[in-house]
């Protein structure tokens, strides 16, 4: 499967990462190397299996709805890169 | 004593036990030896204030005649682990200069029955690579050499840090994690024990996650009976992992016996690829005799959709390493862009990401993020999880016609020359994987055992898979044919 520059584009945009427009060409290259590994897929015979879930047949283990842990305000924001009057602090969202 | 970070986990604790040594000691043996192996590239943050503090409550401990097996036992643990006030990047510049609030099940669990943390061990960038060439730390270095060659070699990876420190006895055993050959790959690059235990034995809670549903971590260790020892400490049930299997651990120490008779061993024909080296095939049909020696039964059996675990792996795994990465977005921990004029927060998030995720991360994250994305997830993600059925069902299938275990290479080749696979198309690096991948599509215990040396030195191991939660199993099986191995070469010191 070939993915043309337009595709790289819109990938790049959807996993927000930035891309340099020179740079989406090999990009797009290196996608359709990978792609063409993964089609091997397509040989096999998958009709009536169901796709995995779970590689151990367990039910996920719940816990009660109570509250554990809490007034962490300080530890939660320890590592931000700009944390301001308790809370994370980001660009202007809304104009 | 001389040679004290040579010891193996076994060899210490009954050392200290008998007062013949202490922690302090070794621990500082350690460190010294770790001040000069830099070249190495082995560890990555250093932490001797740490050491030397747990290693004297480690020696009140000892002296009070009390201690578990893993007490003043200086480790290495890999930078994938949450340590507590420790720096922890999973090797990039993403996570530059956070330290977490918190630890790791794993490492708490460690540290609880007293080990010592020397430092943090280099890996691949987020534990995506094989040869620790992607991490942002630079390369960590095999300590092994083609003969008098002194190109440097990959010590393999992720978890190349991890493999390097303990071959190089920089520290007495480490900490790895497996997403598709992690921890097998790089003990069979150096010449070490690893173990991949089944999916859920290990709590994953505080390992920076790079696909949940593959990820396991486990012991690298110079020996067999050392990863018993090791794993007994990590395992058990951990209620803040929900895929934590809440199942009673047995004593795997215990279960090293030696005693294999009566016990099946498939040999699977697809493991014979095309162009294996001779060594390789030599060291898997030497292998095979060794436990038809010991009395096991050696069965020939058929994985049928070994080949396709590869590409079923190179979508599930950047599809949850997609997911699981989004949260690397400058706002809560590490890296933030520096933002231009009239930036606003999509520019912020894509700039971040942009500078923070070294290349292969990125292209894992939007492989991903392709075939999850509409119009190709049936195609891509969903036909890879059908054939991901397909191939535990095989597994299963060879269990319950009475497969015990079942031994293969551990990998393709010998260590290559860091810097060889640099213009390799990136499929060329993933085969690497191509006998440890299936294992963890399978959520199977897996361990990699050193076994010989090809003819330029270089260590080769076998791999042995076990049936879910027989690791005691496994794990003897595995002691078997390290007895019968006899593989006792050690790397010659150039650092």
């Amino acid at each position: 499967m070939s993915i043309d520059t337009e595709t790289a584009r819109r990938v790049a945009k959807l996993a927000r990462i930035k891309v340099e427009d020179d740079q989406l060409p090999a990009l797009a290259g290196e996608f359709s190397a990978i792609l063409d590994f993964i089609e091997q897929l397509n040989e096999v015979d998958v009709e009536g299996v169901e796709p995995m879930t779970s590689v151990t047949p367990q039910r996920l283990k719940r816990r009660d709805d109570v509250v554990t842990d809490g007034d962490q305000q300080a530890a939660v924001l320890k590592n931000a890169p700009d944390a301001r009057e308790g809370f994370f602090a980001v660009p202007k969202v809304v104009e | 004593m001389t040679d004290l970070t040579k010891l193996t986990i076994a060899e210490a604790r009954d050392a200290m036990r008998k007062g013949d040594t202490t922690s302090a000691e070794i621990t500082q043996a350690c460190l010294t030896a770790i001040e000069g192996a830099g070249a190495l590239g082995a560890f990555v943050h250093h932490t001797p204030e740490i050491a030397t503090e747990q290693a004297a409550v480690a020696d009140a401990r000892i002296k009070t005649g009390d201690a578990p097996d893993m007490c003043g036992i200086p480790l290495g643990i890999k930078d994938l682990f949450c340590t507590k006030g420790v720096p922890s990047q999973a090797a990039s510049g993403i996570l530059e200069g956070f330290k977490p609030e918190y630890e790791s099940t794993v490492t708490s669990q460690l540290f609880d029955a007293g080990a010592v943390m020397l430092g943090k061990l280099n890996m691949d960038e987020f534990a995506m690579g094989s040869s620790n060439e992607t991490s942002v730390y630079g390369n960590a270095v095999n300590p092994w050499r083609r003969g008098n060659d002194d190109a440097a070699l990959t010590p393999g990876g992720s978890s190349g840090g991890s493999a390097s420190a303990v071959a190089a006895d920089l520290c007495l055993a480490a900490t790895g994690t497996d997403t598709g050959g992690s921890i097998r790959q790089p003990a069979a690059f150096v010449g070490i024990t690893g173990l991949k235990p089944t999916y859920g034995r290990v709590s994953r809670w505080g390992i920076v996650a790079f696909a949940s549903s593959l990820d396991q971590a486990g012991p690298m260790t110079k020996d067999v009976r050392d990863s018993a020892i090791m794993l007994q400490t990590m395992c058990g049930h951990d209620p803040k992992d929900s895929t934590s299997a809440d199942l009673a651990v047995p004593d795997f120490e215990a279960a090293l016996t030696g005693d294999i008779k009566g016990k099946t061993i498939g040999i699977p024909k697809e493991y014979r690829m095309d162009g294996m080296p001779e060594e390789i095939e030599k060291l898997w049909s030497d292998g095979t005799a060794m436990l038809k020696d010991a009395g096991a039964v050696i069965k020939d059996i058929s994985l049928p959709h070994t080949q396709y675990a590869l590409p079923a792996y190179y979508v599930i795994a950047p599809a949850e390493a997609s997911s699981n990465l989004a949260r690397y977005d400058g706002v809560r921990f590490g890296h933030r862009a520096k933002l231009a004029q009239g930036d606003g927060i999509t520019e912020m998030y894509e700039k971040t990401r942009a500078e923070g995720f070294g290349p292969e991360v990125q292209r894992r994250v939007m492989i991903g993020t392709y075939v999850l994305s509409a119009g190709f997830y049936d195609a891509y993600y969903n036909r890879a999880r059908r054939v991901r059925t397909l191939i535990k069902q095989d597994f299963e299938t060879v269990f319950a016609d009475g497969v015990d275990g079942i031994l293969t290479p551990a990998t393709p080749s010998a260590a290559f020359g860091l810097g060889e696979m640099t213009d390799a198309d990136p499929i060329q690096m993933y085969l690497n994987d191509v006998f440890t991948v299936t294992v963890n599509l399978a959520g199977l215990p897996g361990i990699s055992v050193p076994a010989g040396l090809d003819k330029q030195g270089l260590p080769l191991g076998l791999q042995l898979i076990g049936r879910p939660w027989e690791e005691a199993d496994l794990l003897n099986v595995a002691y078997t044919l390290e007895g019968a191995a006899g593989f006792v070469a050690k790397p010659t010191k150039w650092w």
